[in-house]
């Protein structure tokens, strides 16, 4: 059987634009067709922008990467019509164990918060997610929508200019010039457009390799996520083992710093080291092995003119706390509104540097989250290690030890607090809810939310009357009328409200908060709409 | 809990913070100059708690030996 990760998704096809003798020019190039990339295509060809997403390669992302993807993604996927298939198929888990030397030093249960509609997390493997995003791109294709994918069309050189980019591509047919108006480099951690354009990458190199195995096991493992410090199979370094969809496992090994690769790769090294940590009998086959080693670094700005970066090309995370695609996705989500304002000149270009303002943001907060997490789990120093070692002491015998126990921080949403696009807070209600905040999902009848929300301006009102539709430089802000008489498990109340009886909510696309009041005001909501693109 | 307990719950604001704090307060010191921190740590803290019967049992809890009494 031909494993999903060897047939080629988007071949290489012949295009028209390799023929013609002055360069065409599109709309928005995408380089990269990674999760980032193919994300940001979709939500661009979903509100009508042409869309072209170059790749050097012709499959899904080779072998042991993202297994993580937590809900503020998935919520994303769900406006960009490919949410259900991931949530289909992943694994759900909530119970996780901690061990730390030859014994189990607790458990625990998640417990997510209920009335949302997606899960804290799923686990899925990256080339199922990409998949499913391709998939979604052919729908969207049958549907006339102006996307498309070229695979084996390698970006070999970069020109800017003021109102556009040039592009050098190979393919295996020769080489063919493309113009683009705006280009959005998803093209990895090692982002050959970086290179090309001679940008920063800075930030740290953890002095650390990781054996990373997919295996698929006959054994029952229940569904759960375990996570070994200093376990006797791999004495003074980490291990996890975590499900994934099709009776998968992923196995992480800290192997240290002074190892031999290659060597550490070969299955006559690996099998003896997973059965170490399995059991002699547990049969197993291996899927996938690679060894990586992790950073934490980032672009000092994301935006260069009309090349936006997102995605690993603009900063790398160590994966503890699965912060890669899931932030990702999340700058495409704040990026691909904006860009389609800007180009159907409804807002001015430096609306633009709001996406670099708040993304930065975003991914400083990951930075840190992760390098916290590879601290604690690689302490770099001797007095690191024994108060990491009395942590997990602690953690055996009292709960309050264990929030201090860090084997991964999860991905949540950044708000964007002290953001150009926010209003200043008029309610004084939750805090989850002040301006800048993702939105958080609620039920709503028989659905929730989200949903609702959709992908534009939406005026959400509580208990408060509003225009049906406000009209403001160009942009439709429709209103979203609740109350919390219908707000069965005051879910909505308690996230929205508070102490408050009613509530007027100006919220982007993206569904972050752009302001918020008591009661609506005409002027003070237009002013916010102006704000939130860009125009004061 | 009455005020003489010893709080064995999670009770640090924002406890990620609080940790990055504390190994940065020992970045770049020695061996010996980070137990010397520790020890004076120690001592800056049990100050502040002041009361003798919690730590009595903060000795008890730290020797992982809840409820007896080791001082
Ligand atoms: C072991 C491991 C575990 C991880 N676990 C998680 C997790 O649980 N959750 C999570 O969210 N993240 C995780 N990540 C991170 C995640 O894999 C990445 O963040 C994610 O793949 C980034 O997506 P991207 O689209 O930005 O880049 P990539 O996936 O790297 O895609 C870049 C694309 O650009 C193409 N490209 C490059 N150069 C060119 C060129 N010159 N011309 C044309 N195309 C080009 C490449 O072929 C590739 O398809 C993990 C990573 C690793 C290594």
């Amino acid at each position: 059987m031909n494993k999903i990760f060897e047939v080629p998704l988007y071949p290489y096809a012949h295009h028209a634009d390799e023929d013609t003798a002055a360069p065409a020019r599109r709309k928005v190039v995408v380089i990269g067709a990674g999760p980032v990339g193919l994300a940001a295509a979709i939500d661009l060809a979903q509100q009508g922008t042409e869309v072209v997403v170059l790749d050097d390669n012709d499959k899904v992302s080779f072998g042991s990467r993202a297994i993580c993807f937590a809900k503020r993604p998935l919520e994303i996927l769900d406006r960009l019509g490919c949410g259900q298939p991931m949530v289909d198929k992943g694994v759900q888990w909530n119970v996780g164990k901690v061990f730390f030397d030859d014994r189990q030093v607790y458990d625990f249960n998640l417990l997510p918060e209920d009335g949302h509609k997606r899960p804290a997390f799923i686990n899925l493997q990256q080339y199922y997610f990409e998949e499913y995003l391709v998939k979604r791109v052919r729908e969207l294709q049958e549907q006339g929508a102006p996307i498309e994918i070229r695979g084996r069309n390698k970006v070999s050189a970069i020109g800017t200019h003021p109102d556009h980019v040039t592009l050098e591509i190979d393919t295996p047919e020769g080489s063919y010039n493309l113009e683009a108006d705006w280009l959005i480099a998803c093209d990895g951690a090692g982002s050959p457009t970086r290179q090309m354009l001679g940008l920063d990458f800075v930030g740290r190199v953890f002095e650390d390799n990781f054996l990373i195995a997919d295996v698929i096991m006959e054994a029952d493992f229940p569904t759960e996520r375990w996570f070994w410090f200093d376990p006797p199979f791999n004495k003074g370094q980490s291990a996890l083992l975590h499900k994934q969809p099709d009776g998968v496992w992923r196995i992480d090994l800290q192997l240290g710093w002074d190892i031999d690769k290659e060597r550490e790769k070969r299955p006559e090294n690996v099998i003896p080291r997973l059965k170490a940590m399995l059991g002699e009998d547990v049969k197993f086959e291996l899927e996938w092995v690679s060894i990586y080693t992790f950073q934490c670094r980032r672009m000092e700005q994301f935006r260069h003119g009309r090349v936006l970066f997102a995605g690993d090309s603009a900063h790398q995370v160590s994966p503890f706390g699965a912060r890669g695609a899931n932030s990702g996705v999340q700058d495409t989500d704040n990026l691909c509104w904006k860009l389609q304002l800007v180009i159907d000149g409804k807002a001015p270009e430096s609306l633009l540097d709001s996406y670099d303002v708040e993304r930065v943001h975003g991914a400083d907060e990951n930075i840190l989250n992760s390098s916290r997490s590879t601290d604690f789990i690689t302490p770099k120093s001797e007095m690191s290690r024994v108060l990491r070692d009395a942590v997990l002491d602690l953690s055996e015998h009292y709960e309050f030890a264990r929030p201090l126990v860090n084997s991964g921080r999860l991905s949540v949403p950044c708000t964007y607090d002290g953001s150009p696009l926010n209003s200043a807070d008029a309610l004084d209600g939750p805090e989850r809810t002040r301006p800048g905040s993702s939105c958080p999902d609620a039920p709503l009848g028989d659905g929730f939310l989200l949903d609702q929300l959709g992908g534009k301006f939406v005026l959400l009102t509580i208990d408060a009357d509003a225009p049906d539709v406000i009209e403001e430089q160009g942009i439709e802000v429709t209103r979203l009328a609740l109350s919390v008489k219908d707000d069965k498990t005051l879910a909505l109340k308690d996230r929205y409200l508070g102490k408050h009886e009613s509530g007027v909510y100006l919220i982007r696309p993206d569904q972050h908060v752009a302001a918020r009041r008591p009661s609506f005001d005409e002027n003070q909501f237009r002013h916010a709409i102006r704000r939130a693109i860009g125009k004061e | 809990m009455t005020e003489d307990q010893l709080i064995l719950t999670p009770n640090i604001n924002g406890a990620d913070d609080f940790y990055a704090d504390l190994l940065t307060a020992h970045e770049g010191l020695s061996k010996a100059e980070s137990d010397a921190l520790n020890a004076r740590l120690v001592l800056v803290l049990a100050n502040h708690i002041g009361k003798r019967a919690i730590l009595k049992q903060a000795l008890a809890a730290a020797a992982l030996k809840p409820g007896e009494d080791t001082a």
